[in-house]
């Protein structure tokens, strides 16, 4: 390792200046040095006008662009100040310094070893204890399991349920039941069962087709067909639905669905067709469900068949 | 402090005014470090434009702590209804979550609220993109070889805490974007095999949306991710003094050295300045660049959702994935693997296994297990910098397919010529822009020749693919090789 002599002639030990540029040789004649001191008198002032300002446009009720215009002037201005002052009036030698060897000698990590084995008194039973130590943290380990378990309910059914069943009315958001004449061609209603307006698995989309041709696999009333409204590749509602080409797009993938065919996935990722709410009209004459989704709802997982 | 006070005061002077020294003094004598700090003042940290860029990733962390503080005070994480009867027309008198009502008060009813949150969310933005910026430099650079594959590993480490803490940030405020986004990730999380209802199911407190989830995203987003991410960004800069920043090579810069400045007091002074002028270009957007105008969205409502709903830029990627990656569903014996499971569980883990272990793969293949402080240029490692520029092909192609919605609409191009055409993008891009790098570099490595344009380079670093990269035992009294200097031109130096 070589020592080195800084400018101020201290020694360094490993480094060497090798290219001094002090600040008197670096800003050059008085003249730049002047400029210099006032680029960084004028960032600073530019600073404190701006911080001034900022207070007063906040104590009179603030007002957020003129806010965030004046924060930036001021941070800006002692940003600039600051650098200024540090390329122009701070030594900037270019120092050499030997690098560290980052590896130790044998020795060294042989004695860290051996401090690190020291070990205890020897024992009879040393490997029983070791391991029921082990158990014992293992045992503890394995206690340590339940708390996380009360973090929520096993998924159980739940994902494969709705608020359907048989008989159950099909309401609108504010629980009103729908007939099929209150239904005009060529538009969507979103509806519920009804006891569960508003649940996020249960929203379910109403089109009167105004179709003759119906491919579906679930009993229907007339041309109107009920399709859950969450997308089967990551359950966003499918809510773009094209009239013309009887299409129900999701606007989150673009995965599209064939009205007419059983929602059957046409493009996109999605890979199943939206489950379709078997529907049927009450004495009242009011659309009911007449019974569950065939399939669960929304996107798939593991045991979705199951 | 008390036993320096009546020492007669001496003029200031070079040797440091009375204060400083005084101040000193006391310390030293409870501390006893003077020695140590002069050594961490007089560091020396070699300079060059492209290492800024992880300095402004720090500056921007830091200025997501102050903002995120102030808006703790007055976030509430709750999913309580409450009837909203704020300054904001367009909504009052709706029903909403605290979470949502207390972000609306944040934007229009506390002072300077909306400028901290936009500056938070930028300064979120920014903190991703120059974390990523900087994960390319080293990259490109070979700064992760031996002895930095450690710091390489944290480094991608924090890059993920900070997409991971992008998301659960804006997944909190309960508006209609942060709730589609929050349910899209629960269906990823169904989409594991075996474990996936039982993981969301633990994490959500049940089926979406769950009760606990802005709760338990709250405490996460303040407190796990932020106290990781400060405790390995202080390791991260902790093994960075260790072991001497890495320098270009040039006149004076071997393996064995460090040429740059000292920490104290011009980089130190610089830095400063680099974190204010970070702060003002933060302040700026954050004052007039609006962002994340969650007004505009409404309440998160399960069924709803809006046409062209765009995650932040860093989900992009993922984003499209989900839309252009196949849709393959894997159905045996009554169980099934949904797509999101390859889409945004397996390429993402694919993703940063392949950045963890890349300097272990790397120096595999090359034989190279030496140490390296001086940094390759990216055209003498043809290999390694096609085999980057093809990497990044591929996930700009996703994210441009991320919004591939926003583009059909804005060109006019249907969306079921899009997806193909990304499709086939997403394979051929990779390929030529690889290729081309691969070209490119071989073409400037060329001029650098002797005899060519420039003569940069006396001493031509070998080639990963030439396989004669030199091979280093690991022995400890083994010295840092000094490589002879090159001669100056067409060079880094600063």
């Amino acid at each position: 390792m070589s020592d080195g002599v800084r400018s101020d002639g201290q020694v360094h030990e490993g480094q060497q200046a090798s290219e001094m540029k002090g600040p008197d040789e670096r800003s050059g004649d008085r003249a730049s040095r002047s400029w210099g001191e006032r680029l960084v008198a004028l960032a600073f002032t530019v600073a404190v006008l701006a911080g001034l300002a900022l207070t007063v446009v906040y104590s009179v009720g603030g007002q957020p662009q003129l806010e965030g215009l004046f924060l930036a002037v001021a941070l800006g201005g002692i940003g600039v100040g600051a650098v200024v002052w540090a390329q122009r009036f701070m030594p900037s030698e270019e120092v050499t310094e030997d690098r560290i060897e980052l590896g130790s000698t044998d020795e060294e990590v042989e004695a860290f070893t051996h401090s690190f084995e020291t070990g205890e008194e020897s024992l009879e039973r040393r490997s029983l204890l070791v391991k029921l130590g082990l158990g014992a943290l293992g045992a503890l380990g394995l206690a340590a399991v339940f708390p996380i378990r009360s973090l929520g309910p096993r998924p159980g059914r739940g994902l494969k349920d709705t608020g359907y069943a048989e008989g159950v009315r099909l309401v609108t958001v504010h629980g009103r039941p729908v007939r099929p004449d209150s239904l005009v061609p060529g538009t969507v209603l979103t509806v519920w069962p009804e006891g569960h307006e508003g649940d996020a698995d249960s929203p379910t989309l109403l089109i009167r087709t105004g179709a003759g041709r119906l491919q579906l696999a679930q009993p229907t009333v007339d041309d109107i067909v009920a399709y859950s409204k969450l997308c089967t590749h990551t359950g966003c509602p499918v809510g773009l639905y094209q009239q013309q080409e009887q299409l129900l797009l999701c606007p989150c993938h673009q995965s599209t669905f064939d009205v007419l065919d059983g929602a059957e996935p046409i493009f996109g990722p999605a890979a199943r067709p939206l489950p379709q709410l078997p529907i049927g009209v009450d004495d009242q004459g009011f659309f009911v469900a007449l019974g569950e989704f065939p399939q669960p709802v929304g996107g798939g997982f593991w045991d979705r068949k199951r | 402090m008390s036993t320096d006070r009546d020492r007669p005061s001496s003029p200031p002077g070079r040797r440091g005014t009375p204060l400083t020294r005084r101040t000193v003094r006391w310390l030293d004598r409870r501390v006893g470090a003077a020695g140590m700090a002069r050594k961490a003042l007089d560091k020396v940290f070699p300079d060059h434009w492209s290492f800024l860029i992880g300095e402004i990733a720090l500056w921007s962390f830091v200025i997501l702590l102050l903002t995120g503080v102030y808006l703790t005070f007055f976030f509430e994480p709750s999913l309580e209804k409450v009837v909203y009867d704020g300054s904001y027309e367009g909504l009052r008198g709706l029903e909403i979550t605290r979470a949502y009502d207390s972000a609306l008060d944040i934007s229009f009813e506390v002072r300077s609220g909306l400028v901290m949150r936009q500056m938070h969310h930028w300064a979120a933005l920014v903190f991703v993109a120059s974390t990523s910026a900087h994960l390319c430099r080293v990259f490109f650079t070979g700064a992760f070889r031996r002895p930095r594959e450690l710091n390489w590993i944290i480094g991608v480490t924090l890059m993920i805490l900070a997409i991971v803490n992008g998301f659960t940030g804006y997944s909190l405020l309960d508006d209609q974007l942060s709730g589609t986004g929050l349910r899209i990730a629960y269906n990823i999380a169904i989409s594991i095999p075996l474990v996936g209802t039982w993981i969301a199911s633990l994490f959500f407190g049940g089926e979406f949306p769950g009760p606990d989830i802005i709760t338990r995203l709250y405490v996460i987003h303040i407190l796990l991710v932020p106290g990781v991410l400060l405790a390995l960004i202080g390791l991260h800069m902790g093994l960075l003094v260790r072991q001497r920043h890495t320098q270009f090579s040039g006149p004076g810069r071997t393996e064995g050295n460090v040429v740059g400045e000292r920490v104290w007091p011009t980089y130190l002074a610089k830095g400063l300045g680099m974190f204010f002028l970070t702060s003002a270009v933060l302040a700026a957007l954050g004052g007039l660049a609006q962002i994340n105008p969650i007004w505009l969205y409404g309440p998160y409502e399960p069924a709803d959702v809006s046409t062209a709903s765009q995650p932040d830029w860093y989900m992009g990627w993922l984003d499209g994935a989900l839309r252009i990656m196949p849709s393959w569903e894997l159905r045996a014996f009554g169980f099934e693997v949904p797509n999101p499971f390859l889409q945004a569980v397996l390429v993402p883990t694919i993703t940063f296994l392949l950045l963890f272990l890349w300097p272990f793969l790397e120096a595999r293949v090359t034989k190279d297990h030496a140490e390296h402080h001086l940094l390759d240029r990216p055209r003498d490692r043809p290999v390694r910098t096609a085999l980057g520029v093809a990497a990044l092909a591929f996930y700009t192609v996703l994210f441009f397919a991320g919004g591939s919605d926003v583009l059909a609409v804005t060109f006019g191009i249907p969306i079921n010529v899009l997806f193909p055409a990304f499709q086939v993008l997403l394979v051929v891009l990779p390929a030529v822009a690889g290729y081309l790098a691969y070209r490119l570099c071989k073409e400037l490595a060329q001029r650098d020749q002797p005899g060519g344009e420039h003569h940069a380079r006396e001493v031509a670093p070998p080639a990963p693919d030439s396989g004669e990269s030199h091979r280093r035992d690991v022995a400890p009294d083994d010295t840092p090789e000094r490589q002879p200097a090159a001669e100056a031109g067409g060079k880094p130096r600063r």
